[in-house]
């Protein structure tokens, strides 16, 4: 008797959980879907199939060649993010060649560089030397190097030279070298900084059950470290005319007690930037998720 | 003939739950069919489904939703921010429509700073 009483309850509980399953089947009205929303690229590039990550004019720290590394990692980038065949040409020394195009201007007032329409532009002015405090590569670090002759220290240092980015014709003549790409060139300037003041932290804590908490605390501190002011300039490579534009800004502080390379902060605040960079040629898909009803 | 309109009136309203029904199962069928593409990445073909579903019952709000998130998916975000709307009017308590509504602002936000920068 036993056994045929433990048999039933086996099969009724069966029942009860093939039940339970086919009334959570018919009870599940969502379902979870992953999902990559586009954002269209700033820039239509379709009328172009290369492109020449030219150079940048590029200051702040000695410790970091940012035009190189602009360059490298900006192509290296393009080659993996976007349909655009990336040019392999030398990197343009960018602040001597604006150096040399106005000394050349100084020189020869008559031949003024012609916008993408034709129109004479005003020569590009002589640059004069900066003569801003050296910073060094290390931040908040109070060494003073020598300051070689035009180094770009600041944004005013800058500004001297970003007339080369409105030559149409400087531009033009670069691009039928390399059989009219979209050029990308700029500015970069990677500069050491340094904050003092209270911060918001986070302390953890145990209570008497030792249950972890987090406590927030706030601590005066001295901070180092970079900020990186990047400007890109979109040019055609057929006309010479500038088509887009734009600024960021990424900066990092580090505890003055850490010594965090200069290369390595570089890396981590262009790390923030690339999407935003890449978000002007090519169309960004944003993963996430998103719940489908019945 | 008081009598006679009575009845009728009567009938119709008898009937007109199962019509109500007969609609709802239909666009059903479709929502149905478009998340099974939809869970197959066939992301056209659903949203053809739900456009459908809304066509045969306006008032579907899980339809509109599953459609919005569709316009999502194919970057036609006007059309998705309207979807969402009318789903949201149609039942203003779904959280899960909430959430979904709340995802999709921040990446249009996102992207209308970008075009404005």
């Amino acid at each position: 008797m036993q056994p045929a009483n433990q048999n039933r309850s086996r099969l009724g509980r069966s029942f009860a959980v093939l039940a339970l399953f086919g009334v959570t089947a018919a009870c599940t009205n969502f379902y979870e879907v992953p999902i990559e929303t586009p954002i269209q690229a700033k820039l239509d590039v379709s009328a172009f199939r290369r492109v020449l990550v030219a150079g940048f004019i590029s200051g702040g720290t000695d410790d970091v060649d940012a035009n190189m590394e602009t360059v490298r990692l900006l192509r290296s980038q393009l080659r993996t993010k976007t349909n655009l065949r990336v040019i392999e040409a030398e990197v343009l020394p960018l602040t001597e060649l604006a150096n040399e195009q106005s000394r050349a201007n100084a020189s020869q007032p008559a031949s003024a560089p012609v916008a993408a329409d034709g129109a004479v532009m005003a020569p590009v002015p002589s640059l004069p030397q900066p003569a801003s405090p050296a910073s060094t590569g290390q931040p908040g670090e109070d060494t003073k190097k020598p300051d070689t002759p035009g180094a770009i220290r600041s944004k005013r240092d800058l500004e001297r030279y970003e007339r080369i980015f409105a030559d149409a014709a400087f531009w033009k003549k670069l691009g039928e070298e390399y059989e009219s790409p979209l050029i990308i060139t700029g500015t970069v300037m990677f500069t050491p900084q340094q904050s003092a003041g209270w911060v918001n932290q986070n302390r953890e804590q145990y209570d008497q059950l030792g249950r972890r908490i987090v406590v927030p605390t706030r601590t005066y501190m001295e901070r180092k470290g970079f900020v990186l002011e990047p400007k890109f300039v979109f040019i055609d490579g057929r006309t010479g005319a500038t088509l887009y534009s734009e600024t960021q800004r990424r900066e990092v502080l580090y505890p003055s007690t850490q010594s965090t390379p200069a290369l390595a902060s570089y890396f981590e605040l262009m790390d923030q930037l690339i999407p935003d960079f890449l978000g002007a040629l090519s169309t960004q898909r944003i993963r996430g998720s998103r719940i489908l009803l019945r | 003939m008081l009598h006679r309109v009575f009845a009728i009136v009567v009938a119709l309203l008898a009937l007109a739950p199962a019509a109500y029904a007969d609609v709802r199962s239909d666009a059903k069928a479709q929502v149905e069919f478009g998340i099974k593409a939809a869970q197959n990445e066939l992301w056209k073909e659903a949203t053809y489904r739900w456009e459908k579903a809304t066509q045969i019952d306006p008032t579907y709000a899980e339809a509109w939703n599953n459609l919005a998130i569709g316009y999502e998916y194919a970057g036609r975000f006007e059309d998705a921010e309207m979807a969402y709307q009318r789903a949201l009017k149609l039942d203003p308590n779904n959280t899960m429509i909430r959430q979904n509504y709340d995802q999709f602002k921040e990446i249009d936000d996102r992207s209308k700073r970008r075009r404005d920068r």
